[in-house]
C-alpha cells in the first residue's frame, strides 16, 4: 500500500516539447510525509501535476500506482477519485463556483450522489467550517467564490482545508507554505500532520525547509534539474537548510 | 462571424445527437386533423373555420397573412433560410378532446407530460395550467379561488369566443403583425395558447404555467399568450416548452403579449428547453402603463436555433421593466437573443441582463436595443451583457443598439466576456470532477444571482437540466 513513482520521465506537452522530469522514482506511504525538495525550476510541480494528470504534462516514460494499480492513463478526475488530491501552489479562481459548492459536489460525487449539489451531508460543511476556522480562515471564505480576490494566504489554507474535508489516501502540497508568515506556516504545518495522521500520504514540496521544522517529515527527497539527486530521513532536511542545494552543483536557491 | 452556422446544412447539425435520454424519442400519435401545403387564403381560412371563430378574428387573420406574403425574410437572421414553410404542417389537432384532469388525456399524450413531471408540479404548486399538444390545448385547469376573484385563465381560442371585446382590444395590439414576417405568418396561423384577465387589485401569489410540446416533426407551432393584468394586479405566468426528438425539424413561432396597467406587477418566464430539433422564433412583448412593472426572465437552453427578444414599452410615467435573457448554446446551435426597452414615458427604468454561455461549438448572439425617447425625461436604463466561452470552438457575440434621444437620461452598458481555461478547468477536474460536471458548476454559478428570481421548485429542474446538459448523455460529438 503506497503511491509509487517509477522512474517517471515528465514531458511538458508545448510547442517544443521538453522533458523536465527525468527517471524519477519515488515512494509515498500511508500516514508518512515525504517532503521533495529543490531548487526553483527543478522539476517538482511539474512531476505533480503529471500524478495529478495535468493533459500539459505527459508522463512518457515510467509508471505510477496507486496501491499498486497503474493511474497513468486515468483522467485527471478519475484520478482524484482514485485517492490522488493535489494542492495547488496557485491555485485558479473558479469565477461563480462557490468554495461550499465545490467541496458539496466533490464530496457527492465521491459518495455516489447524481445530482452533485444536493445537500446530502450537512455535517460536511459544519466540518469544514470548523477546519476554516482552526486553518486561521474566516468560514464566510466558504461563501465565497473559488479562489476568487482570495489572499495569497487563504489560498494554502483554503487547499488545506479542502483536502481535510476529501480525505485522499494521498495528498500532494505543492509548496503549501510559500508567501505564508509564520503563524500560517505553523497552522498548515499542523494540519499537515494530521493529515498524515489520519492515514494520508502526504507528498509535500518544499522549496525551503522552514515548514518541515513544524510538519515533521519521514523522508526527505531532493530533485535538481528533474533527477533525483539524494534521498534520505529527516536530517537531510536539516543539511539542506544549512548549506542549500549548492552541494548538488545545481543554481543557488 | 456565424459562418458556422450559415454553411453548416441542417441536417448535419442535426445528426448524430444522442439527444434520446433527455428528450425522448418521437412516436406515432393519432392526429385528428393536419393542415399543410401553401400558406394562403384557403388555408387559413380552413384554420378559422375549424375553430369555428367569430369573423374580426379571421379578418385579422387575412390581414396578417397579405403582410407576411409583403414582407421581405429579414436578412438579418441566420438558419431560417433552410426553413420551408410549405412542406410544414400548419396545424395539427391531436386526438385529443381538452380535459380537466390528467386520467382522462390519452395516455399517449400523457406520457409526454408525466415524463416531464408535470402533474405533480401542477397539484403542488400551480394555480393553473393549460398544456398545448401541437396546436390544440389538450388540458386546462385553474383553481376555482382564481375563479370567485374574477380572474380568467382560458384556452387563446375559448376567450376568442367568450370575452371577444376584451380579447379584441389587446390581440396582436401590443405586438401588431406589422412589425415583421415572421409575427405576421404568426397572427395568420396562431393556435392554441392562453388568455389570462387578472382584475384590479388581485394578486396571484402562485405562479400559473403554460406547458406547449411539439410532438412530431415537420410542424409548425404558432401558440399565442395574451395577458391582461388590470390596476395593481400582480401575476407570475411560466411558460414551459419541450418536444422528444424528431426524425427531422419543427418549427416555433410562438407570440406573447402583455399588457401591464397602472401599478401592476408582472413576471414572465420563460424556461425553453426544446430538443436539438426546433427551430424557435419568439414574438414577445409587454407595454408598461404608470408605474406598472414587468420582468422577463427567458432561459433558452434547448432547440437548434433561437431567436428571441423580450421587449417591453415603457409607455406610463414611472414604469420599470427587468429582463434577463439567458441563451445556452451547448453543442452546434445558435442562441440569437436579447431584449429590446422603449423609454417613451418620464421616469422609466429598466435593467437587460444577457447571460451567454457557448460551449462545443456553440454561438450565442446578443442583439439588444434600449431607446431613450424624447418624451422619457429622467430615464434609466442599464445593460450588462455576460458571456462565458467555454472552449475554442464557441463563439459569442454582441450587438447592442442604444438609442438616447433626451439628455436628462442615465444609460449604462457593460459587457464582460470570460472564458474558461485549461488550468480553471483542471483545478475543477483535480477535485474529482468530469469536464462536464466542472462545466455544469460554473454555468449554474455565472446563473446564481438571476436564479433566485424563479420558485425553488423551478431551480431545482433547473439546476438539474443543466448538469444533465453537460453530462456525457447530453454531449455532442
Amino acid at each position: 500500500m503506497s503511491l509509487e513513482i517509477e522512474k517517471v520521465t515528465v514531458q511538458v506537452e508545448a510547442d517544443e516539447p521538453r522533458k523536465v522530469v527525468e527517471g524519477v522514482s519515488l515512494t509515498v506511504n500511508p500516514g508518512e510525509i515525504h517532503a521533495l525538495m529543490g531548487p526553483n525550476g527543478s522539476g517538482k510541480t511539474s512531476l505533480l501535476y503529471a500524478i495529478a494528470g495535468h493533459p500539459n504534462y505527459q508522463i512518457i516514460e515510467g509508471d505510477v500506482r496507486l496501491d499498486g494499480e497503474s493511474i497513468v492513463s486515468l483522467s485527471p478526475d478519475q484520478r482524484s477519485l482514485k485517492g490522488i488530491l493535489l494542492g495547488f501552489q496557485n491555485p485558479r479562481e473558479i469565477p461563480g463556483v462557490k468554495l461550499s459548492t465545490l467541496l458539496l459536489a466533490a464530496t457527492n460525487k465521491r459518495a455516489g450522489v447524481q445530482d452533485l449539489l444536493k445537500v446530502q451531508n450537512p455535517r460536511m460543511l459544519v466540518e469544514a467550517r470548523r477546519y476554516a476556522r482552526e486553518l486561521g480562515l474566516d468560514p464566510s471564505v466558504l461563501r465565497r467564490d473559488v479562489n476568487l480576490g482570495f489572499s495569497g494566504g487563504e489560498r494554502k489554507r483554503s487547499e488545506i482545508l479542502q483536502a481535510l474535508i476529501l480525505k485522499p489516501r494521498y495528498v500532494l502540497l505543492d509548496e503549501p507554505d510559500s508567501g505564508l508568515d509564520i503563524d500560517g506556516v505553523k497552522a498548515v504545518a499542523k494540519y499537515i500532520n494530521k493529515l498524515a495522521e489520519n492515514g494520508s500520504g502526504v507528498l509535500l514540496v518544499t522549496h525551503y525547509a522552514r515548514i518541515l521544522n513544524y510538519a515533521r517529515p519521514h523522508r526527505v527527497s531532493v530533485i535538481v534539474n528533474g533527477r533525483l539527486v539524494e534521498s534520505g530521513g529527516p536530517e537531510l532536511a536539516e543539511t539542506l537548510e544549512r548549506e542549500g542545494y549548492a552541494r548538488y552543483g545545481g543554481e543557488e536557491a | 462571424m456565424t459562418e458556422a452556422v450559415k454553411t453548416s446544412k441542417l441536417e448535419e447539425i442535426l445528426g448524430g445527437w444522442p439527444g434520446e435520454e433527455l428528450y425522448g424519442v418521437e412516436k406515432e400519435y393519432a392526429k385528428e386533423v393536419e393542415i399543410r401545403g401553401k400558406i394562403e387564403r384557403g388555408l387559413i381560412e380552413e384554420i378559422s373555420r375549424i375553430k369555428g371563430e367569430p369573423e374580426w378574428m379571421l379578418r385579422l387573420r387575412l390581414r396578417a397573412l397579405e403582410l407576411f406574403e409583403k414582407y421581405p425574410m429579414p436578412n438579418w437572421l441566420v438558419g431560417v433560410e433552410h426553413i420551408d414553410l410549405e412542406e410544414l404542417s400548419q396545424y395539427v389537432k391531436p386526438k385529443a378532446e381538452r380535459v380537466s384532469s390528467w386520467e382522462e388525456i390519452p395516455k399517449e399524450y400523457r406520457e409526454a407530460y408525466e415524463r416531464l413531471g408535470l402533474p405533480e408540479l401542477e397539484q403542488r404548486f400551480l394555480m393553473g395550467l393549460t398544456a398545448v399538444y401541437d396546436s390544440e390545448t389538450v388540458f386546462h385547469r385553474f383553481k376555482k379561488e382564481l375563479e370567485k376573484k374574477g380572474v380568467i385563465l382560458l384556452p387563446m381560442e375559448e376567450a376568442v369566443q367568450k370575452y371577444p371585446d376584451l380579447v379584441k382590444q389587446y390581440f396582436a395590439k401590443v405586438f401588431p403583425p406589422s412589425d415583421h414576417k415572421f409575427a405576421a405568418l404568426h397572427v395568420a396561423l396562431w393556435s392554441g395558447g392562453t388568455f389570462v384577465y387578472v382584475p384590479p387589485n388581485i394578486r396571484i401569489e402562485q405562479p400559473i404555467e403554460a406547458f406547449f410540446f411539439i410532438g412530431a416533426s415537420m410542424e409548425g407551432q404558432f401558440e399565442h399568450t395574451l395577458i391582461v393584468a388590470d390596476e395593481n394586479s400582480f401575476i407570475h405566468f411560466i411558460e414551459g416548452c419541450s418536444a422528444p426528438l424528431l426524425k427531422k425539424y419543427s418549427f416555433h413561432d410562438g407570440m406573447v403579449e402583455i399588457f401591464a396597467k397602472k401599478g401592476s406587477h408582472v413576471k414572465f418566464t420563460t424556461i425553453q428547453n426544446w430538443s436539438r430539433n426546433i427551430i424557435n422564433f419568439n414574438n414577445k412583448r409587454a407595454i408598461a402603463e404608470e408605474n406598472a412593472f414587468v420582468e422577463w426572465l427567458e432561459g433558452s437552453i434547448g432547440s437548434q436555433i433561437t431567436y428571441t427578444y423580450p421587449s417591453t414599452v415603457l409607455r406610463g410615467r414611472g414604469s420599470r421593466t427587468s429582463n434577463i435573457v439567458i441563451g445556452l448554446a451547448n453543442g452546434p446551435y445558435l442562441k440569437d437573443t436579447g431584449s429590446k426597452v422603449i423609454h417613451v414615458a418620464p421616469e422609466t427604468k429598466s435593467r437587460i441582463v444577457s447571460k451567454s454561455i457557448s460551449n462545443a461549438g456553440g454561438i450565442n448572439i446578443y442583439r439588444g436595443l434600449v431607446k431613450i425617447s424624447p418624451s422619457a425625461e429622467n430615464a434609466f436604463a442599464q445593460v450588462d451583457c455576460d458571456s462565458l466561452i467555454m472552449d475554442s470552438e464557441s463563439q459569442a457575440h454582441t450587438f447592442p443598439h442604444i438609442q438616447v434621444d433626451n439628455p436628462t437620461a442615465t444609460v449604462s452598458h457593460e459587457a464582460k466576456t470570460g472564458r474558461l481555461s485549461d488550468d480553471q478547468l483542471f483545478y475543477m477536474q483535480s477535485r474529482g470532477l468530469k469536464e462536464g460536471e466542472a462545466k455544469a458548476l460554473i454555468v449554474l454559478g455565472m446563473l446564481q444571482d438571476v436564479l433566485p428570481d424563479l420558485p425553488l421548485e423551478y431551480v431545482s429542474v433547473l439546476s438539474k437540466v443543466i448538469q444533465l446538459e453537460f453530462s456525457e448523455v447530453g454531449a455532442v460529438g
